[in-house]
């Protein structure tokens, strides 16, 4: 893992606060670290210039594999394995293969995606990632810079700018 | 700062009493903080009472054998189909809720999404029992999952419908659960937040290292859109399944095409009334009002009497089709439904779920909580009916009258069915004192288009018509975006 960064924070009693805040640091090259808030702020990754999340490409391979998983499995158990009759029906009947290839497609694609999805956060059970404030996932929104190679001079600046936004609390914290 | 909130008089208010993100916060967690009330403790320990005497029934059952039970060659299946399908059922709100109507973009889901989840993953737990103790001898249970084995190895039947009852509940189960941990785990992060010492050491195990970052939620916000795509065709897939179990067979009055979107409907349907049921009673005890208000209330009894009258004219439909199929043996079943030794039930079947909820096409009676509550225990009891007409009325009268037979339950179904409220209550209650029962950050972000301090009429006056300007130009942007 990466050493420990020392993380100046401001926080805003307000999303619309923190969006104006963000526009601006923008608008004079400011590099943020990262941004915090207590729920998904509406047109938040927008602003910050997110790449789109590909999830839902992770999504689709792994139903496409839970759909081959089940339907293969089926056609060779009843076709190569253990052939059996049912009801007079071929041994390969499809139609009746339908509705677990369905469950399963659904079951592998959401496994797979939430697990997946903590992984790339770096997320999950007993995960102990260090938080800047109690407030951020209470009411607080969070714009936060890296200064660990900052100057005085670039860190005093930084603060005046959070001020200067509106931030109602300013920190620094090493994380 | 002055960027002042647009106010819309037209928009429904769902969050009331003018909050603010911290009061919010402050409101649902207190359950989870404050010592457990006294009628909190009272139900707890009923409920455990009640478990752990649906348990002893349980052991009884498995112990003595499936004969405790009145079931007999006619009548193969009892209490025990007609519990799994009714509790299956009661599980198709929660999921519903936070699937369908989350792509539907419906905002009154924030209030109830949560609390309806736990009561899906609770419900599917009841329903879970049902299947596996008929079996009898519950030690071979296995044998129901394709594993390699050393009879042969001898597969399971992927072309039964039983099979498919095995895979469906089980991805449900695993899904809605995924689904709602997820969604739950930025809510633990507040908790964790707000406490010290070891309640903040569990807490912190438990929300996964939350953190609030913007590209998280960006993610999580993905994530709960695909899930709850795939989740949707998945809810409208397990009651369908559910009555393939009996839509596949030969005998009159199941084996009908009309029976897959005639149980969703009454799934949903029963569903919404356990919602309500559960909520009308969170709200008061939790003093959760201004979280889930009248206008919720409204809303679900609106989905009731939609899904209601789909199983009423589904129940038509049936009629209709069995005199004019002029298939003899069709054409008795139901008319023995509705007139022979069972007719009582057909009454009430007809009775809660047809008539009673057509009161709702009312706006008074919409928002009346009273008689909510005492609809959703009549649909309730109603949807229990629809269930045993089916499953036992049918069966005992079958093809040869020489087998016809009665049945009533012994103290031993009766126990397990009290058993199943004894685990799904004492499930609840758990969850009320450890989890917010609101989702809070859903709540948080729809504050500021459905507060009542930005909503609704009594905020005319403060309405500026420059913001339907602003929103429009907005809105226009968006559109040239995506052209």
């Amino acid at each position: 893992m990466e050493g420990h960064k020392d993380v100046l924070f401001g926080l805003y009693d307000d999303e619309d606060d923190l969006i104006h805040a963000i526009q601006k640091a923008q608008k004079d090259h400011l590099d943020i670290h990262d941004v915090f808030t207590p729920f998904p702020v509406h047109g938040l990754d927008e602003v910050m210039g997110l790449s789109e999340s590909r999830l839902h490409i992770a999504g689709f391979v792994y139903g496409a594999l839970g759909t081959l998983t089940a339907f293969l499995f089926m056609s060779w158990v009843f076709t190569r394995d253990w052939p059996i009759i049912f009801g007079g029906k071929p041994y390969w009947s499809v139609p009746a293969f339908i509705p677990i290839t369905f469950e399963l497609t659904v079951l592998f694609s959401c496994v797979g995606m939430v697990i997946t999805y903590y992984t790339v956060c770096g997320m999950g059970p007993g995960a102990d990632n260090p938080t800047l404030h109690d407030r951020i996932t209470d009411d607080k929104f969070c714009l936060a810079f890296n200064v660990s190679d900052s100057s005085k001079e670039e860190i005093d600046s930084l603060k005046g700018f959070l001020s200067g936004t509106g931030a109602t609390e300013l920190n620094i914290k090493t994380i | 700062m002055s960027h002042h909130p647009i106010i819309s008089p037209l928009r429904h208010t769902l969050i009331t009493g003018d909050k603010t993100y911290h009061q919010i916060t402050e409101d649902i967690c207190a359950p989870a903080e404050k010592a457990p009330s006294k009628a909190w403790v009272i139900a707890f320990i009923l409920s455990v009472v009640t478990l752990s005497f649906g348990i002893f029934c349980i052991l009884w059952t498995i112990w003595m054998g499936i004969g405790t039970w009145d079931l007999n060659r006619t009548i193969g299946w009892g209490w025990d189909i007609t519990n799994f399908v009714w509790w299956i059922g009661i599980g198709h709100a929660g999921t519903l809720i936070s699937a369908i109507l989350l792509l539907f973009r419906q905002k009154w889901r924030t209030g109830v999404n949560r609390a309806a989840e736990a009561m899906t993953i609770f419900a599917v737990m009841c329903a879970g029992l049902f299947p596996l103790i008929h079996m009898g001898r519950l030690w071979l249970a296995i044998f129901i999952f394709p594993y390699p084995n050393t009879r042969g190895p001898l597969w399971v039947n992927f072309n039964s419908p039983l099979l498919w009852d095995v895979f469906a509940i089980s991805t449900y189960f695993t899904v809605s659960l995924l689904f709602w941990y997820t969604g739950l785990v930025p809510d633990l992060a507040t908790l964790r937040d707000r406490s010290t010492g070891l309640r903040r050491k569990i807490y912190s195990f438990v929300s996964f290292g939350w953190t609030g970052s913007a590209k998280h939620w960006q993610r999580f916000e993905s994530l709960s859109l695909i899930l709850a795509g795939i989740a949707t065709p998945l809810v409208l897939s397990v009651h369908t399944i559910v009555s393939f179990d009996f839509a596949t067979s030969v005998i009159p009055g199941w084996h009908t095409t009309i029976f897959p979107p005639y149980f969703v409907a009454g799934a949903i349907f029963s569903g919404f009334a356990m919602v309500q049921t559960l909520m009308l009673i969170t709200r008061k005890v939790l003093k959760l009002h201004d979280y889930i208000t009248l206008q919720h209330i409204e809303s679900m009894n609106k989905v009731i009497v939609l899904t209601g009258t789909m199983v009423g004219v589904a129940y038509l439909t049936e009629l209709f089709i069995s005199w004019y199929s002029q298939y003899p043996y069709e054409q008795f079943a139901f008319y023995n439904r509705a007139t022979g030794i069972y007719f009582w039930s057909y009454v009430g079947m007809m009775g809660c779920n047809v008539l009673a909820p057509q009161i709702f096409w009312i706006e008074k009676y919409r928002r009346s909580i009273t008689l909510t509550f005492f609809m959703s225990i009549f649909i309730n009891i109603g949807m229990w009916f629809e269930r045993f007409v089916i499953i036992v009325t049918t069966l005992a009268r079958d093809y040869l009258p020489s087998s016809w037979s009665y049945y009533v339950p012994t103290w031993v179904e009766i126990g397990i069915y009290l058993g199943t409220f004894g685990l799904f209550f004492t499930l609840y209650l758990i969850f009320t004192r450890v989890a917010p029962v609101v989702a809070i950050a859903e709540v948080k972000s729809i504050l500021k288009t459905s507060g009542s301090q930005y909503t609704g009429p009594a905020n005319r006056d403060h309405f500026d018509p420059a913001d339907v300007e602003k929103v429009t130009a907005h809105a226009h942007a968006h559109d040239d975006d995506h052209h």
